[in-house]
């Protein structure tokens, strides 16, 4: 069994984890296209080679990020999401809706 | 036997009596089954699995399928592995008649007509022949007899942790272990033999002979140290990812979970191909060395030593100085490497025959054993020339050379490369972190095979952060291995793989009938597939099969050896079911009241109250209960988050479908789910308990998943907002129907109930029967109903007060069933039940509850893309007369030929006289008065009405407190 290191918890069995998908970032909702859109819903670049993706250590609910190689399984390292979300995430207004 | 037996493993001398084909034997205490029937003479201990050819022990240490016998219900149990044990009662196995007396022997004269996938071919054609003959080869071909009724017996598990694996406690796995151990390591020995030492313990590492000895002495430092933890008879039988190690010893299945592994597992000796060369008496030379120096045993009167190395050179020294007759020695070779050697055959007056290999055995005897073994000369790879001599013989004892133990290795990743020059497989490009040692890192002389173990342990230890040097790489110029061990004979019948009873031709055959690639060839000749896992059939099958394809045998390689390395009994992985449930505060009072319980996601809930052959009663009557006096249900399962901080709003705002800043402290509000695909995942209800304070259900089963998204989300969206699952935190209950407000009262409340105080879809805080609680008025099941939370540890307390004051309005439990039946009739669609993994909002008229303008949700650009298309499906309700048939859910929904749909609920009800369900239908069908077509489960189409909802109180009136 896999072993998956949590910055908060340190080493422990992969089946303490569950796997929460590739970090990506999320076109804007209210300006991209219908294609963008469901591109980024439904097209994950899934790429082999080293990803960024986010495991969640189910016992504590602390989600982290692994930066893993998907050909070798390798996980190069692993950090606490703040380390790329530093600042609070905010959504505009829609615009008046055109009805 | 004349004289005592003295070996290794024999720990006394008090007679060990047990039966062998209903044969009284006797043996000594540490015998194994083989090793104590070998002593009497009794060679032949079991039928081979094709041909039932006459078989006895080839390697002596379990690393074959020769020694397969019967141990009383067990079959299929390796002779040379099992200790003897007083009264132990064993019979050979894959025989008619008796294994003396095969009735089925006479299969091998037939084998010319049966070759290679004569199975496959022969009973392709016509349809159905195979179902006819099937049984009766299977009967021919079985291995054993198997008691469906035994009982496994204990077996247990366990875990063990350590900084560095050992795996094989022979000279490398010895040296490894101490020099981890002595730099401070913690270190774990494994070892699948039942003592240490490996081949030190029975080879002859020298001329002279004693150097083993010696060595051994030295390295048996590891039984006092106390930094290495041994385990012997403990099988390795996998490596898996970042060194988690099953052992299996005895009925204990040990996880082991260590930093690093030290490979040490050795190589397999392997045999040489010729004619007949799987007759009782012909063994592998260690096999020999372990008869004398294990259990002391003559192996022979008269013996025959077949080599292709150094090594069988010197096992004829030790036959020769424990008095077997050595007859001569037959090398392959033109000469030894070591040129000593000739001078001590010779002292012993030993023939020494180079360049000549065995081409034929005879066997004779009730047994069938080596009675004589015909000799010729090599003119050329595979070839033999016309002189030939007849030697007679008891014992023939061959070595063509070894492979390496790759099973464990190429599971940790290594490659296997075939080097021309050494005419053997080396392993290579292993996982970090593992270490091969030994002869499986093909070092063969003793001290070098040391050097090596102390290599691998300094590579470890660097590894682990030990401040050592890591000595360069131990090379050794031994060069045991024979390139061409295989003589083809007219007659066939040399063995290439003995467990599948595979000759020479059977291989080359696969190859030429269009099987060249190695993976293929197993497959169709199974070559490999038997219980010894190709161990002596890899290397020389990738040989032939390299030959015949003109490739090179790296190119060829081996079949994948996936785990386990040794047989695993299912015991030994199944063992007790850790399965809990949770039950809530209320759990034994269900039982006391004789509730039928099941399973709802991690969670026992009870289903109705009384016995499943009445469950349809239980659960109308509970309902009827419900809608006309007053019932109880426990809700605890229900999943509860709590969300404290200034964004506790904001963060509802962008999960939920819901708009959630203006609502009022003390109201609640239902609350859908979707995910990012616009798909509804979940409901349940906020209720507003501050300003930046929420508290939300969740459903039973996906609360996980709900805590988890948002969570997640709020990882990257970084809101000022405390999210915690609180579901194990309070017990729950539903306190539902038209008397439900005096129930309430009676138990004794300080919440302003009244029709005015308490409105429908409110959320109060108040005293229950004493007890702290947050009530909230909701409508699940269409009834006046309170929602009660308490928490957990008063559950039982308002459990048992609202049914004591219940008494006197006749209070009933009801459960889950019913609840089911009642929210059916109200037209509250349940989540994962009525809803698919397609499911969005507009498809289940869900629309009301999505607030489309404001700034962001998770499923708000799905949802609206989803919108604007023509959606083709839709959540319709319907209805069936009294009397028809209850279609069960599952059942399709036709439009004509087509599937359009599938009915997700359904029920009768007893309230409305009637069969109601919600079904998946086109959406032309959506509006009321449609016609939707069920196919019923007998095939013949129920005609339903598509009506509107709620079925059940369409005034909405029930909610509130009647008059």
């Amino acid at each position: 069994m896999k072993m998956l290191c949590c910055p908060l918890n340190g080493p422990r069995n992969v089946a303490e984890f569950a796997f929460g998908g590739e970090v990506r970032e999320m076109p804007d909702p209210q300006t991209c296209s219908d294609r963008e859109w469901a591109e980024y819903v439904f097209y994950p670049p899934n790429h082999a080679g080293v990803i960024a993706e986010w495991w969640l250590h189910v016992p504590s609910g602390y989600w982290f990020i692994a930066e893993r190689n998907r050909s070798t399984d390798e996980v190069i390292r692993t950090y606490d999401p703040s380390e790329i979300y530093t600042t609070r995430v905010d959504f505009a207004a829609q615009e008046e809706s055109k009805a | 036997m004349s004289k005592q037996r003295q070996g290794l493993l024999i720990t006394g001398d008090a007679p060990v009596q047990f039966t062998f084909e209903g044969q009284r034997f006797s043996g000594l205490p540490g015998d194994t089954l083989a090793s104590a029937l070998l002593a009497n003479g009794q060679w032949l201990q079991s039928r081979s699995f094709k041909y039932h050819r006459p078989r006895g022990p080839l390697s002596l240490s379990g690393q074959d399928a020769n020694t397969l016998v019967q141990l009383g219900p067990e079959p299929n149990v390796l002779a040379d592995r099992t200790p003897l044990s007083e009264g132990l009662s064993a019979s050979g196995q894959n025989y008619v008649g008796s294994l003396a007396k095969d009735g089925d022997s006479r299969l091998g004269f037939f084998g010319r007509f049966m070759p290679v996938g004569f199975y496959y071919r022969a009973f392709y054609k016509p349809r159905g022949i195979w179902d006819r003959w099937e049984k009766v080869i299977r009967k021919k071909a079985g291995l054993g007899v198997l008691d469906t009724q035994r009982e496994a017996g204990y077996h247990d598990k366990q875990y063990l942790f350590c900084d560095i694996a050992v795996v094989g406690a022979g000279p490398a796995g010895l040296a490894a272990a101490l020099r981890a151990a002595d730099a401070g390591a913690s270190v774990l020995l494994i070892e699948q033999d039942p003592y240490i030492g490996g081949s030190l313990a029975w080879h002859r590492y020298d001329v002279q002979g004693g150097a083993a000895a010696a060595m051994l002495a030295d390295l048996r430092r590891v039984e006092a140290h106390p930094r290495i933890r041994t385990l012997t008879d403990a099988t390795c039988n996998a490596w898996f990812a970042d060194h988690y190690l099953p052992v299996i010893q005895g009925t204990r299945l040990y996880k082991v979970r260590a930093k690093q592994t030290v490979l040490a597992s050795g190589a397999l000796e392997q045999h040489v191909v010729f004619h007949n060369n799987d007759l009782p008496g012909i063994v592998l030379c260690s096999a020999a060395e372990r008869m004398l120096a294990l259990y002391g045993i003559t192996p022979g009167n008269k013996a025959l030593v077949l080599a292709g190395n150094d090594q069988s050179c010197r096992s004829a020294l030790t036959l020769a100085d424990a008095g077997v007759q050595v007859s001569a020695v037959v090398d392959m070779r033109a000469s030894p490497d070591d040129p000593a050697l000739l001078q001590a055959l010779s002292e012993r007056a030993i023939r020494y025959i180079p360049g000549h290999t065995v081409y034929s055995a005879r066997g004779s005897g009730s047994q069938g054993r080596i009675s004589q073994a015909e000799i010729r000369p090599i003119t050329a790879p595979g070839e033999v020339g016309n002189t030939a001599e007849t030697i007679d013989c008891d014992l023939l004892c061959m070595s063509s050379g070894y492979m390496p133990a790759w099973q464990l290795p190429c599971q940790a990743g290594a490659k296997l490369s075939y080097q021309d020059e050494v005419a053997g497989f080396r392993l290579s490009g292993q996982a970090a972190g593992v270490h091969l040692a030994g002869s499986v890192n093909n070092i063969f002389t003793a001290e070098a095979v040391v050097k090596d173990g102390e290599r691998a342990a300094a590579a470890a230890l660097a590894a682990l952060g030990y401040d050592v040097d890591v000595p360069e790489s131990v090379s050794c110029a031994l060069r045991p291995n024979y390139d061409w061990p295989m003589f083809a004979h007219p007659k066939g019948k040399e063995f290439v793989d003995f467990d599948e009873d595979l000759q020479l031709r059977d291989i080359v055959n696969a190859t030429r009938m269009g099987y060249r690639d190695i993976q293929l060839v197993k497959r169709f000749s199974t070559v490999g597939m038997g219980p010894s896992q190709g161990r002596h059939s890899a290397l020389p099958t990738a040989r032939l099969v390299a030959k015949a394809t003109g490739r090179t045998i790296s190119e060829t390689g081996v079949t994948t050896a996936r785990p386990p390395f040794a047989p695993e009994k299912v015991a030994h992985n199944a063992g007790r079911v850790l399965h809990p449930y949770r039950q809530t505060p209320m759990h034994h009072r269900h039982l006391e009241a004789g509730a039928h319980m099941v399973p709802v996601g991690d969670w026992q809930r009870p289903a109705y109250y009384g016995q499943p052959d009445q469950a349809r009663h239980c659960i109308e009557s509970e309902a009827m209960h419900v809608r006309n006096a007053v019932g109880l249900i426990d809700v605890g399962t229900l999943g509860k988050i709590e969300l404290r901080g200034p964004d506790a709003a904001e963060l509802l705002n962008r999960l939920y479908t819901a708009s959630f800043d203006n609502m009022e402290i003390g109201s609640t509000r239902y609350a859908i789910m979707t995910n990012e695909h616009g798909v509804v995942i979940d409901d349940g209800v906020a209720c507003r308990l501050g300003e930046t304070h929420f508290y939300i259900t969740a459903t039973t089963s996906g609360v996980t998943r709900v805590y988890r998204a948002m969570t997640q989300w709020n990882a990257q969206w970084r809101l000022d907002v405390d999210i915690l699952n609180v579901t194990g935190a309070f017990a729950a209950v539903n306190l539902a129907g038209p008397l439900s407000h005096k129930v309430l009262a009676a138990a004794g409340t300080d919440v302003d109930i009244s029709a005015a105080g308490f409105p429908y879809l409110a959320y109060r805080e108040g005293q229950v029967a004493g007890i702290s609680a947050r009530l909230m008025r909701v409508g699940f099941v269409g009834e006046l109903g309170y929602e009660i939370h308490v928490p957990a540890r008063y559950g039982e307390a308002l459990w048992d007060a609202l049914i004591k004051a219940g008494r006197a309005f006749g209070i009933k439990p009801f459960g889950v069933d019913t609840q089911r039946l009642l929210r059916l009739e109200k037209g509250h669609l349940i989540v994962g039940q009525d809803t698919d993994g397609m499911s969005h909002p507009g498809e289940l008229n869900l629309n009301w509850a999505v607030d489309r303008k404001k700034p962001f949700f998770v499923g708000q650009r799905s949802v609206a893309i989803m919108k604007r298309e023509q959606t083709q499906r839709h959540l319709v309700a319907f209805e069936l007369p009294a009397g028809s048939e209850t279609p069960a859910e599952g059942l399709l929904v036709l439009e004509g030929a087509e599937v359009s749909g599938k009915i997700t609920s359904c029920a009768y009800s007893p309230t409305l006289d009637k069969v109601i369900g919600l079904a998946w239908a086109s959406s032309a069908h959506k509006k009321p008065g449609s016609q939707i077509v069920i196919k019923s489960a007998g095939g013949e189409p129920l005609t339903a009405t598509v009506v509107k909802l709620p079925f059940y109180d369409k005034a909405l009136s029930r909610q509130e407190i009647q008059a």
